[in-house]
């Protein structure tokens, strides 16, 4: 879980973070996804043939700090934007990922002073129905083969081999889960106040989501997408919760005809 | 010694079990038939009402969702029995405090049923099995930080009876807190607190005089956290106070053949069937437990017991069954494996062992086994007030 990247050490507002940087060129922020699946994923050698990627690990990812006082990516997204401002940032794509795409828009919807536009693939933050609405799938209650086979159009695609990772990778998975779970578990997965800031970013905004996302739906993308002034919104065919990994030409084409 | 009765108020009317996939958090309410549900609650309020009369204290507990336990506020339950028994003691294992969220809704009612009571009442603080996460959705990666900054507010809230204080910790905020009752005990009815693991928070239980319940555990592993215990007590140089609990299975019959049949029903309870989300929820034990999850070498106390013959858990001390001297001396050499205890805690009542045959082990148990291991020495003072002084 390491990555092929350059790894240093930030110190934003007292806590320490992992971050990561990849290839050379104008800055990209890749937040991942809960599962940092993007760390071992080929799309991202793409991204940094064109860009400098920084791929910062969230508090209680990797070996980043998680304080106490952290409780929801509401407090995250404050830590990022701390990072842009201490690696001295200026015109960043932001890219997020599921979680990561929650972080990126609560960044955004603070300051965009150090951002030049805004990707969301299959993000969690907001609620868009009633209380008795089910607009994330509760992935805690769910027997975990009826998660993978939300998440994945293929859920073939979704299986991890445990058995082959050492002690140190199994531990940053163990501890993604448990971080996961301390950020998201209650408001479920979406900050209330979010869906009322949105309307403050004012960058190109594009929100990608994968077709036959079961844990969050196109329909749910959809909507998302509409609380953020001027964002557009595409699917990407053949793919769930992971486009990028799913159905990753796709992906990228949509990717590149935003960010390029 | 102290001999506990104890029933988790199990609803065992339910479809075959290799039918359904959970017994707890999500299996549908429609299995419960509320005439039944009526029948069971009353049937086993009459038990502990019985085991008052045998000399036996009473232990009861709660959970949520869940057909192995139909007890949803063991307040309610404490409440009757203050109520409708006369001498023996009454403990709660515990309150979910961590789970509940309204630490001081626990203070004022053992505080009431510590006075209808009179003084009859200890309290339990429990952390919460890992099941219990959903139905209250607690986070579950602060269950031990709730827990325990739930008793320090509860227990000043006991204690402070000068005047009314405001709290503003982690989880919860309240103004002028003023309990209005307060105990009977004074300072406070005794606390007791649960563990499996985590030593740490067993030596914290010890050093501040609480008893100290295990579960259903192998005697290794019991005195391992027992002498975990007692060292709190030699490394802070604490008079003590406080004591230790021990909880098998017990089943007492007339022959060997009846006892074993009689077990046998009550390995129900380590039967029940649970989905996998909800055995080990994110965080609720610590990443290098979940390294091993990850590996397939960590699944849980539970499911390794179930493959166990009875047999081994008769050895292990995780299940007590036998004629009323076999059962004294099990009691006797587990007493002597762990280093001595002060509370045995026996879950007498499971699944569908039904009220004829419970109250026949009952009877047994208080009549020719309890005078066998009474005067076994207690371990630790009893009360709180010992520990303070």
């Amino acid at each position: 879980m390491s990555g092929s990247g350059k790894i240093t050490t930030v110190k934003a507002g007292g806590i320490s973070l992992e971050v990561e940087r990849r290839g050379a060129g104008r800055p990209l922020l890749l937040l991942t996804s809960e599962e940092q699946l993007e760390l071992e994923s080929p799309f991202v050698a793409s991204l940094a043939e064109k860009f400098e990627v920084i791929i910062p690990r969230a508090p209680g990812f990797g070996l980043s700090d998680r304080p106490e006082w952290m409780t929801n990516p509401d407090d995250i997204s404050y830590v990022m934007l701390d990072v842009l401002a201490l690696l001295g940032l200026k015109d960043v794509t932001v890219l997020g990922f599921s979680f990561g795409g929650w972080i990126a828009a609560e960044m955004a919807s603070k300051n965009t002073s150090a951002i030049a536009r805004l990707v969301l693939v299959d993000a969690y933050g907001v609620k868009i129905g009633g209380p008795f609405d089910r607009d994330i799938m509760d992935i805690w209650t769910s027997h975990p083969s009826k998660v993978t086979a939300a998440k994945w159009a293929d859920p073939e695609k979704g299986k991890r081999d445990f058995s082959k990772m050492s002690d140190a990778e199994l531990t940053a998975v163990a501890r993604a889960n448990e971080s996961f779970a301390r950020f998201c578990w209650d408001p479920y997965m979406h900050s209330p106040k979010l869906r009322h800031r949105l309307h403050r970013v004012d960058v190109p905004t594009l929100v990608i989501w994968g077709e036959k996302d079961g844990v969050v739906t196109a329909e749910y993308g959809a909507a998302y997408a509409k609380l953020i002034p001027g964002a557009k919104f595409a699917t990407v065919p053949g793919a769930g919760h992971y486009p990028h990994l799913e159905a990753p030409d796709a992906f990228m084409s949509t990717l590149n005809s935003f960010i390029l | 010694m102290y001999a506990w009765h104890f029933t988790e108020m199990p609803y065992p009317n339910l479809p075959p079990l290799e039918s359904l996939s959970t017994m707890r958090v999500s299996l549908a309410n429609k299995h419960f038939d509320p005439k039944i549900g009526a029948d069971l609650y009353n049937r086993y309020l009459d038990e502990y009402m019985i085991a008052d009369d045998l000399g036996l204290n009473m232990l009861c507990n709660e959970h949520h969702q869940t057909a192995t336990c139909i007890d949803v506020a063991a307040p309610l339950t404490a409440a009757i029995l203050a109520r409708q028994t006369s001498k023996g003691r009454i403990c709660i294992l515990g309150n979910p405090i961590a789970n509940r969220g309204d630490p001081l809704r626990i203070a004022e009612e053992m505080a009431m049923i510590d006075c209808i009571s009179r003084g009859r009442l200890d309290v339990g603080f429990v952390r919460g099995v890992p099941y219990e996460v959903f139905a209250a959705n607690s986070n579950p990666t602060q269950t031990v930080e709730r827990l325990w900054e739930g008793i320090d507010l509860v227990t000043k809230a006991w204690g402070a009876v000068d005047e009314p204080f405001n709290f503003e910790g982690q989880f919860t905020h309240r103004r002028a807190v003023n309990l209005w009752p307060r105990p009977y005990q004074t300072p406070h009815p005794g606390i007791w607190m649960t563990g499996s693991s985590d030593l740490e928070n067993i030596k914290k239980a010890a050093a501040r005089g609480y008893v100290f319940a295990t579960f259903l555990q192998p005697h290794e592993k019991v005195k391992w956290m027992f002498e975990g215990y007692r060292s709190a007590y030699r490394d802070t140089g604490l008079p003590g106070g406080g004591g230790t609990a021990y909880m098998p299975l017990v089943f007492t019959a007339e022959t060997e053949e009846e006892a074993e049949k009689g077990a046998r029903e009550l390995t129900w309870y380590l039967n029940a069937k649970t989905e996998p989300q909800y055995r080990n929820p994110p965080g609720y034990v610590p990443v290098d437990f979940n390294v091993n999850a990850l590996k397939g070498t960590f699944t849980g106390r539970t499911d390794a017991m179930r493959a166990k013959s009875m047999e081994f858990l008769k050895e292990e001390g995780v299940m007590v069954y036998g004629t009323p001297d076999s059962v004294a001396k099990q009691i006797k050499r587990l007493y002597d494996l762990v280093g001595g205890f002060d509370h045995l805690l026996m879950m007498q009542q499971a699944g569908w062992l039904d009220h004829k045959r419970t109250v026949s082990s009952m009877s047994l148990f208080a009549k020719e086994v309890y005078p066998q291991i009474r005067d076994l020495p207690r371990t630790q003072p009893l009360s709180v007030k010992a520990a303070a002084e």
